[in-house]
């Protein structure tokens, strides 16, 4: 092998295993959701390529607000879906929309945009 | 608990009047994107066919002469091209890498990512070989790949544009549905008849419906009739005729009689408006089997960008020269190529179009998870009152004795029972009224609780009940006793009467069967679905019902209580059960089966226990859900089928597997042009659903 083929080979494996590790191996601790004045806790999500936060933790048993703005106008993220709260909505760009449910059991859900490209997680944590 | 459960109420209807805004405002922004991705693809179509021609200008014979390989002439006219082609980046192809930035921050990939490391990379390599050629080793190694860059960005705009409108079109029943409401509604306030908004209605206004007009609310005629057509509320075209103490629903449309009514839903409880939330909520909701494609489409950007790495360093360690070009343009290809739109699409698309498809036709399925359980039933139970039959008991033959006629026999017979509380009373005393009878009013009523009723009517004295009741008065009754067994056989109640001290004749009582029952029950058949009546009538009445609609499986004389449990013998049987009945009384059967039907629940649509909620009272409804299931689950799969062959047969070829053995190489713009071709090809699959034909043609 000639010392550039050997290069490339090096610097290619080095790559895979860099974008393995970006992508699949990301464990980011969120953002815990604040209580209101009305007993809810709430969260602000901005929509723009992705979730800002896209790890929210709540506490168990008490009702959840999370406001999404959209803010980008693919229309990949026009709706955004919680699978398991089964609750999901139209988010029209530059709006506030509101989702509200009730954790139950401390566990992890996900809500994604209704192709499941963009992700986030709410964890539900004992109260 | 409670307090948290009112709060969330109380958000939650403001929340679902922003939705209805949200949706409208969804349409109009999927319009302004398509309008700004076509622009788009204009500016990169009219770069991209002078600059595909002229990166290859030994190929056209005046071109060939002006522009001769390693010349001054060809250098300047591809740093043009360099310039341009950076335009078009910058314009149309700006929102894959700020796509790609945005995910990259959330460390995650999509197809933004994919198409901008592609031709990002086909544009850095070739502005590297124009300005420092001599880093390359070989001369034909430093020709540009402007046109990659362009015509990608290009293809995948316009392929992003169609789709864009073609979803657009899948959503289209919701907001048919959201058209539906009237904005005025015509009220009585203070006397005064007055036109206003319709949000200004209030529970228990009188409503005022001309000729014509469209019912604006909920609510319950007081006055007058009509008939009005229900056809976009229930999937019936029939217009059904209503009058004072019959249900009306608000968007329906009056024809030629006018009527007023006591609006009893208004606003956000109206069925209209519960069927829009109903709708988006399971249109937006995920087929189970997508939480599978949901797992795999989360490892497959990055996989995808893996796999371009991989195929990089195998072209330069084994590829043919000159290695580094052709290693760059397998990797871009290969980038390209991939399509995770149409692995993402494949089931929210057919979903979003089922769901709303059965919307517009009166049958709200309640999920993806409705709907792929009502794929694979293979029993369907059908409660008979109320839902194989019309759940009303009528008078239905009149046999009158010798001396005796049919309109005599009625009026005597309902001139005994008008002050009667029994059920089948109730049904004599209709009887009558519907044939413009005017029975006279009855002296000395005197009811004997399980045997019948004695009453003087028009000074004659009459009995009405069982054949002992009439015997144990000495009423000779064995000439009517053949008839009777007979309509017995036939799953009617024979009612004897008797006028003085002679039997006057028979009264056949029965829940009649709805009209198309049969019709609905052979096509549920035909579906390859066995069907069973479950009901608390006896045995020979239910076996008389079932033989009439062709039923041969009965479960007689089920206690209410008993239902969920029979459902679930069923289940044990190994069957996947659906369960059709009225979400009121059957509601735990409704849940026990694998997939619970509530059938003709008019304004009352939201049935917590049902999957499937038939507005309308026709078993058609049924059939008509059971083939709607169907269609969507087997466009969901070739969805899926063809995104996973799509990319299961692109992305190799693109690595170029096959270039060893018939020297197959894809270039990247072919790459471009199957993507885009691939997602259009699932959105316009999803779209055919909607002419799915829900009717037979008929005979």
């Amino acid at each position: 092998m000639t010392p550039d083929k050997l290069l490339v080979t090096l610097l290619g494996a080095a790559l895979i295993i860099g974008v393995a590790w970006f992508f699949w191996f990301k464990r980011v601790p969120g953002v815990r959701a604040g209580i209101v004045s009305d007993g809810y806790q709430e969260a602000m999500i901005l929509v723009k390529g992705g979730y800002t936060p896209d790890t929210i933790r709540v506490a168990a048993g008490r009702p959840v607000r999370l406001l999404f703005r959209r803010e980008e106008t693919a229309a990949c993220s026009e709706r955004v879906v919680l699978p398991d709260f089964g609750k999901s909505a139209e988010l029209p760009t530059g709006t506030v929309v509101p989702i509200e449910f009730m954790p139950g059991e401390p566990g992890e859900h996900e809500f994604t945009c209704q192709m499941g490209m963009l992700r986030g997680r709410i964890v539900v944590e004992a109260a | 608990m409670t307090n948290d459960n009112a709060i969330l109420l109380a958000a939650s209807q403001t929340y679902d009047a922003h939705r209805r805004v949200a949706s409208s405002a969804a349409s109009e922004d999927r319009q302004a994107e398509y309008r700004a991705l076509m622009r788009k693809w204009w500016f990169g179509a009219a770069v991209g066919v002078p600059t595909m021609i002229l990166s290859y200008p030994w190929i056209f014979p005046v071109l060939r002469d002006l522009f001769p390989r390693g010349s001054q002439q060809l250098w300047a006219l591809w740093a043009l091209m360099g310039v341009a082609s950076l335009a078009v980046i910058a314009y149309s192809g700006n929102q894959f890498f700020t796509g790609a930035w945005e995910a990259l921050k959330h460390r995650s990939a999509n197809m933004h990512t994919l198409i901008a490391i592609g031709t990002g990379t086909a544009w850095v390599y070739s502005t590297v070989a124009l300005l420092f050629p001599w880093l390359f080793p070989a001369a034909e190694m430093t020709d540009v790949y402007y046109d990659v860059t362009v015509v990608v960005t290009a293809l995948v705009v316009l392929g992003m544009a169609l789709e864009a409108k073609a979803r657009g079109r899948t959503s289209e029943a919701i907001e048919k549905l959201i058209g539906l409401q009237p904005k005025t509604a015509r009220v009585v306030r203070h006397g005064q008849e007055l036109e206003i908004p319709i949000d200004e209605v209030v529970g228990g206004d009188t409503v005022v419906v001309r000729p014509g007009a469209k019912v604006p609310v909920d609510g319950v005629i007081v006055e007058g009739s009509s008939a009005l057509d229900e056809s976009m509320i229930t999937g019936e075209s029939m217009p059904v005729t209503k009058g004072p103490g019959d249900e009306v629903i608000g968007a329906t449309l009056n024809t030629t009689g006018a009527f007023r009514f006591r609006a009893t839903r208004v606003g956000e409880e109206t069925a209209l408006a519960t069927i829009i939330r109903m709708v988006g909520d399971a249109q937006a909701s995920k087929v189970p089997i997508q939480r599978i494609v949901d797992r795999v489409s989360g490892y497959f950007t990055p996989a995808v960008v893996i796999l371009a790495i991989a195929g990089f360093v195998i072209w330069y360690d084994f590829g043919p020269t000159p290695a580094f070009a052709y290693a760059t343009i397998v990797a871009v290809t290969t980038l390209i190529i991939a399509c995770p739109c149409a692995l993402g699409m494949a089931t929210p698309l057919a979903l979003t179009t089922g769901v709303g498809l059965g919307a517009t036709h009166g049958i709200l399925i309640r999920s993806g998870d409705a709907l792929q359980a009502a794929k694979k039933l293979d029993t369907i139970v059908l409660d008979k009152t109320g839902t194989i039959t019309l759940g009303r008991p009528a008078v239905t033959d009149l046999i009158p004795a010798e001396g005796f006629d049919e309109a005599g026999l009625l009026a005597f017979a309902a001139g005994a029972e008008r002050d009667s509380e029994h059920p089948l009373a109730a049904a004599v005393v209709e009887g009558a009224a519907e044939r413009g009878l005017a029975p006279p009013a009855p002296d000395a009523f005197e009811a004997e609780p399980g045997h019948g009723v004695r009453a003087t009517v028009g000074g004659r004295r009459v009995l009405v009940g069982k054949r002992v009741f009439l015997e144990a008065a000495g009423i000779e009754a064995e000439p009517l006793a053949e008839t009777a067994a007979r309509l017995a056989d036939e799953g009617k109640t024979p009612v004897f009467v008797g006028i003085d001290g002679r039997a006057a004749g028979l009264l056949a009582i029965a829940d009649p069967v709805k009209p198309d029952s049969r019709e609905a029950i052979g096509a549920l058949r035909k579906l390859g679905l066995s069907v069973v009546m479950i009901t608390g009538d006896n045995r020979r009445t239910a076996l008389a019902i079932a033989r009439q609609v062709g039923i041969d499986r009965v479960l007689a004389e089920v206690l209410p209580q008993d239902k969920a449990h029979e459902v679930r013998k069923l289940q044990l049987e190994g069957r996947t059960v659906g369960m059709v009945g009225d979400g009121i009384n059957d509601a735990p059967a409704l849940a026990q089966a694998d997939v619970g039907f509530a059938i003709g629940t008019g304004t009352d649509v939201a049935i917590e226990a049902s999957d499937v909620t038939l507005i309308s009272g026709s078993l058609r409804g049924v059939v008509a859900a059971v083939r709607i299931s169907r269609a969507t689950m087997r466009n969901v799969y070739q969805n899926l089928f063809g995104a996973f062959i799509y990319n299961g047969l692109g992305l190799p070829v693109a690595l170029g597997v096959l270039y060893p053995f018939i020297g197959l190489l894809l270039s990247p713009i072919l790459a471009a042009a199957a993507m885009s071709f691939s997602s259009v090809t699932v959105v316009g699959n999803a779209n055919r659903l909607k002419r799915f034909r829900l009717q037979e043609a008929p005979a």
